[in-house]
């Protein structure tokens, strides 16, 4: 090795010119799109000199709203992100037959599938979940902010650094090409000695760390902060799922951390946990990482429940049908999440004792969630329904997800799942979930609470043109693999040798295609509305004459919320507070307590990005310092004992005049 | 008691800046001499073989432990069931139960999967090995 | 929790309507009134962290892989001898703490700097003992029984490590600010979480030490 050779392998670890993915000319035109779109951007921005206002109004800020609406925005670009994996999965199977090997390598295939999961579940949905929980939680318990207003921000930023990360893994070196879970011993060293891992590996836990601390917050929150008068039973129970999803967030994300670090001790330092040799048992990882990942399962689909309960509530005009039978329901959940885990490896060898309990706990924990459809169908029963978009992504929701759930109860039958798992039906089985459950409810969400975060509603036509490709489409793009499952076709192909499969792949294909341009219409919808925003401006702060009390306060929300604190003394608040008339407090504002914005989490963050970087590339010295620079500016953040400040009477009472004008003036129009 | 006045009653029942557990010196004292004892009497039972059974020791300084960090909870953590309206205690609740269940779960797993998976050879299979 | 408040009577009006539902009377929220909750639960994910990897250790501490086992590597009087460290450690919080609630902040900088040395005597006790097995080869390469053990020993170290650190930042701020609500607030969270180690340690040293030694 020549001196320069030691130099640079100093200063740049295993990073290279070799790095960049000269040699593949998709990533190559990928990235060039991507860097031509970021450019547009950047010139945008720095055109209209939005730097200023987006530093000082969105990415310093600790206002639970605006942090929520940044969740859902990083959500959003990652879907685009994680569909074009899913499309390019779906042509490369729909062409890959009578010897034709596709248009993707094996190499670059097995990444594909691995990004598209990592990036769907943990930064799809987490943002999307969290983005919803972060926006809603504390306008529905009458809250000015969350407990941690700083940890809040600092929470989301981590969360974006972990997304940097994987988009990185694109263009810089590779991804893992491991499957989404990176079993060992593939994930080990000695069969993925590449960067991709180790991408995988600190992305998570950049992200994790984010995840755990909004968990925490969100606890705190709804625990310490909720409005006067309401009890627990009287939480909306969008709030109560809320609860119950923070609880399994910051009891199993440890354990995928733990996990995390056991690997990547494995793979840095050499140890023996997951190995083959020297005593390591691969199966051990396997077994811990389920007991996060069933938890996780419920993780996203609770506060999804918790959505269709308020839009069911909301478009039948009447409380919610059992709702004690709910929260008892949500509990259960809860706890039984952490009794399933083995269903995921049935196969492993456990043996007939192991496998028919968690066979039994698994059928056992579809019961509460039976319970849920009912509650929602009773609440429907004999109700006059409004099919606004919600209330249609919710019955969608419904269809869909009943038979998700029993695909699902037929899994759970051990003998059933040694001929099941690992197959195609395994896979149409959790996008029939995953999709019909947390997408179609993340959708409802946004149709539901967009006019309360950006005081305008959706156009219904494009809505509409979406949901009606998006539906069918889905149906279309997963009933193939269910029969193809069913036939005995595995997951995670990239050619195939009999032909007679390949029309089920076309088939599939064009129903991805379908939900591609539900896609594009739901982008029209956002553009349509944005522009035409004046037409459907929400004045009342209650477009759709909602039950909680988030539908209480303008719409958008001021910065405070609620100018005096609402007293609840039923469950659904507000629609309490309507049906006495209660007029809202006009006079005799007081000044409002107010956590003040920082850049302190941005900073903490873009550190940790540098310090995960420099880590997966062996770059020791900018590691080292990566980590003091988080040490150091973490301590002097605790020495910034001044955060708060007060919004004076003033400005307050100028709102809420401005306000009570507008409701006024609204009156006067529809009268 | 109008309704506003008793909901403000109830949302600053904590009157001052924090809400710190009261702690004493007793307390500090009883769960020092507790612990010190606690330690001992295991390490003694390990370190000359008292006991002289194996198993019986196990599950002796296992009970020990689960003492000693009731110990702890109690007067070093001041845990109780008012501390934060009993939520505190609560999550403490559920945190064991997942422990408990990871715990006992991974080993029920993984030793059921060892004794399937790989099974003691005999000698006589041992030989038939190339 | 709240008293359940039953719906006011209809026949009720006006003002007296609005002052039913909304807190007119409201003072500021204490700042920080979540802090020790959020802290709490904090503990808890961590303690599962431990969980994990007492997990580990359980299913993967017999693999000695024809290595080095407890019985060949352990020194009891020594481990003794840390956990003396630690339980001192807490005897001289506890009296920073009382000396907190006192109000006397000479006292509490002078238990917390004790706490630091019993604390810094622990690491230093055991990073003697990982040289030590590290010399004699039994490193945490060698075998999935060391892999375990040096990870979840060293995962405690490295808590108190950090509680170390933070002990000294809150040392600095003590001395510039004097025991403030937020100083108060800190100094709280920071024996849980020093409490906290030690109810690792009992772990630690009943299920990794003591039952090694018994195996």
């Amino acid at each position: 090795m020549t001196s320069s050779d030691q130099t640079w392998s100093f200063l740049m670890g295993r990073l290279s010119l070799d790095a960049l993915p000269l040699h593949e000319p998709i990533i190559l035109a990928t990235f060039a799109m991507v860097a031509l779109g970021g450019l547009t951007l950047v010139a945008a921005l720095t055109w209209f000199r939005l730097w200023t206002y987006l530093w000082k109004e969105w990415f310093t800020s600790v206002d639970h709203k605006k942090i929520g609406v940044m969740y859902m925005v990083l959500g959003l670009v990652m879907f685009l992100r994680g569909f074009a994996d899913a499309i390019m999965m779906r042509i490369q199977q729909a062409i890959a037959f009578n010897g034709s090997e596709g248009y993707l390598t094996a190499h670059h295939y097995d990444q594909v599938f691995t990004a598209h999961g990592v990036i769907m579940i943990f930064f799809v949905a987490m943002p999307f979940v969290t983005g919803l929980m972060n926006f809603v939680v504390p306008l529905q318990i009458g809250a000015r902010d969350v407990s941690f207003p700083f940890l809040n921000n600092f929470s989301f930023w981590m969360t974006t650094a972990g997304a940097v990360l994987v988009m990185a893994s694109l263009f810089i070196g590779e991804f893992a090409a491991t499957g989404w879970l990176a079993y060992p011993p593939l994930s080990g060293l000695a069969y993925s000695p590449g960067v991709g891992v180790d991408y995988y590996i600190w992305a998570l836990q950049i992200a994790g760390v984010g995840t755990t601390l909004s968990g925490i917050n969100l606890i705190a929150t709804i625990v310490k902060m909720r409005a006067p008068g309401m009890s627990l039973m009287k939480m909306p129970i969008f709030t109560w799922t809320s609860l119950c999803t923070n609880v399994l967030i910051v009891a199993s994300f440890p354990v995928l951390t733990a996990v995390l670090v056991l690997l990547s001790l494995d793979r840095y330092v050499g140890t023996n946990f997951f190995t083959n040799d020297l005593g390591g048992s691969p199966m051990m990882y396997v077994n811990l990482i389920w007991i996060w990942g069933h938890p996780e399962v419920y993780i996203l689909v609770l506060p999804i429940f918790g959505v269709f309960s308020e839009v069911t509530a909301t478009f039948c005009g009447k409380r919610l049908f059992g709702y004690s039978s709910m929260v008892y329901a949500t509990v259960v959940i809860t706890i039984l999440s952490y009794v399933v885990w083995l269903h995921h490896f049935f196969t492993m060898g456990s043996g007939a004792s192991v496998n028919s309990f968690f066979g039994i706990t698994t059928m056992v924990i579809s019961i509460p969630t039976g319970a849920k459809l009912f509650n929602w169908m009773f609440t429907m029963y004999r109700a006059r329904i409004r099919y606004d978009l919600p209330m249609m992504w919710t019955v969608a929701f419904m269809l869909t997800f009943v038979i998700g759930g029993m695909t699902g109860v037929l899994l759970a039958v051990p003998p059933a799942d040694f001929v099941l798992h690992n197959s195609l039906f395994l896979i149409a089985h959790f996008h029939n979930v995953i999709i019909g459950g947390v997408v179609f409810g993340v959708f409802a969400a946004i149709n539901y609470w967009w006019p309360k975060a950006f005081g305008f509603k959706l156009e219904p036509f494009w809505g509409k043109v979406s949901f009606w490709l998006w539906v069918p489409g889905f149906w279309l793009a997963f009933s193939p693999l269910y029969v193809m499952g069913l036939m005995g076709v595995t997951r995670r192909m990239r050619v195939f040798d009999d032909p007679s499969l390949q029309i089920w792949f076309v088939i599939a294909a064009i129903g991805a295609f379908m939900i591609a341009g539900g896609i594009a219409a739901m982008l029209v919808q956002y553009g349509v509305s944005i522009m035409r925003r004046d037409q459907n401006r929400d004045e009342t702060g209650d477009p759709w004459n909602a039950r909680t009390l988030e539908w209480a306060t303008s719409s958008p929300p001021p910065a405070y919320n609620f100018a005096f604190t609402p007293i609840a003394h039923d469950l659904d608040a507000w629609a309490d507070m309507k049906r006495l008339g209660v007029v809202r407090p006009l006079d005799g504002f007081r000044p409002i307590h107010m956590p003040r914005n920082t850049g302190a989490g941005v900073i903490l963050s873009g550190i940790s990005l540098i310090f995960g970087f420099a880590m997966i590339w062996h770059i020791w010295w900018l590691a080292i310092v990566g980590f003091a620079g988080l040490l150091i500016t973490a301590i002097a953040h605790t020495f910034n004992y001044d955060r708060a400040y007060h919004i004076p009477a003033e400005t307050v009472a100028a709102t809420e005049a401005q306000r009570t004008r507008q409701l006024a003036a609204h009156q006067g129009a529809s009268a | 008691m109008s309704a506003a006045h008793e909901a403000h009653d109830l949302h600053h029942d904590t009157g001052h800046g924090i809400d710190a557990p009261h702690v004493s010196l007793r307390e500090y004292a009883t769960g020092f001499i507790a612990s010190v004892v606690l330690t001992a009497i295991p390490f003694w039972l390990v370190m000359t073989g008292a006991l002289g059974d194996k198993t019986l020791t196990a599950l002796t300084i296992a009970l020990f432990a689960v003492a000693q960090v009731i110990v702890h909870m109690i007067f070093f953590l001041h845990m109780n069931a008012k501390a934060e309206g009993g939520w505190n205690l609560l999550a403490l609740i559920f945190t064991i139960i997942v422990i408990v269940i990871a715990l006992t779960g991974s080993l029920w797993v993984m030793y059921h999967l060892n004794h399937n998976m790989m099974p003691q050879m005999t000698a006589h299979q041992a030989d038939a090995l190339p | 929790m709240s008293t359940p408040q039953q719906p006011l009577p209809a026949s009720l009006s006006g003002a007296t309507l609005t002052a039913g539902y909304y807190d007119l009377n409201e003072h500021d929220h204490p700042e920080g009134g979540s802090t020790l909750l959020g802290f709490w639960i904090y503990l808890m994910s961590d303690c599962l962290i431990f969980a994990m990897l007492f997990a580990a250790f359980g299913v993967l501490g017999g693999n000695f892989a024809a290595g080095p086992g407890p019985k060949d590597l352990f020194d009891l009087p020594l481990v003794a001898l840390n956990t003396a460290m630690l339980l001192f450690s807490s005897m001289t919080y506890g009296f920073a703490m009382l000396a907190m609630q006192r109000g006397t902040k000479g006292p509490v900088i002078g238990w917390l700097i004790a706490t630091a040395l019993f604390g810094a005597a622990f690491l230093s006790i055991e990073l003697y003992e990982f040289s030590h097995l590290i010399a004699e080869g039994a490193t945490p390469q060698r075998s999935a029984f060391l892999s375990a053990f040096f990870t979840l020993v060293g995962t405690h170290g490295l808590h108190v490590t950090f509680g170390l650190v933070w002990l000294a930042v809150l040392l600095v701020q003590i001395g510039q600010r004097g025991l403030c609500d937020a100083n108060r607030r800190r100094i709280l969270c920071l024996s849980m979480f020093w409490h906290f180690l030690d109810v690792i340690w009992i772990g630690v040293f009943t299920f990794v030490y003591l039952m090694g030694m018994v195996r």
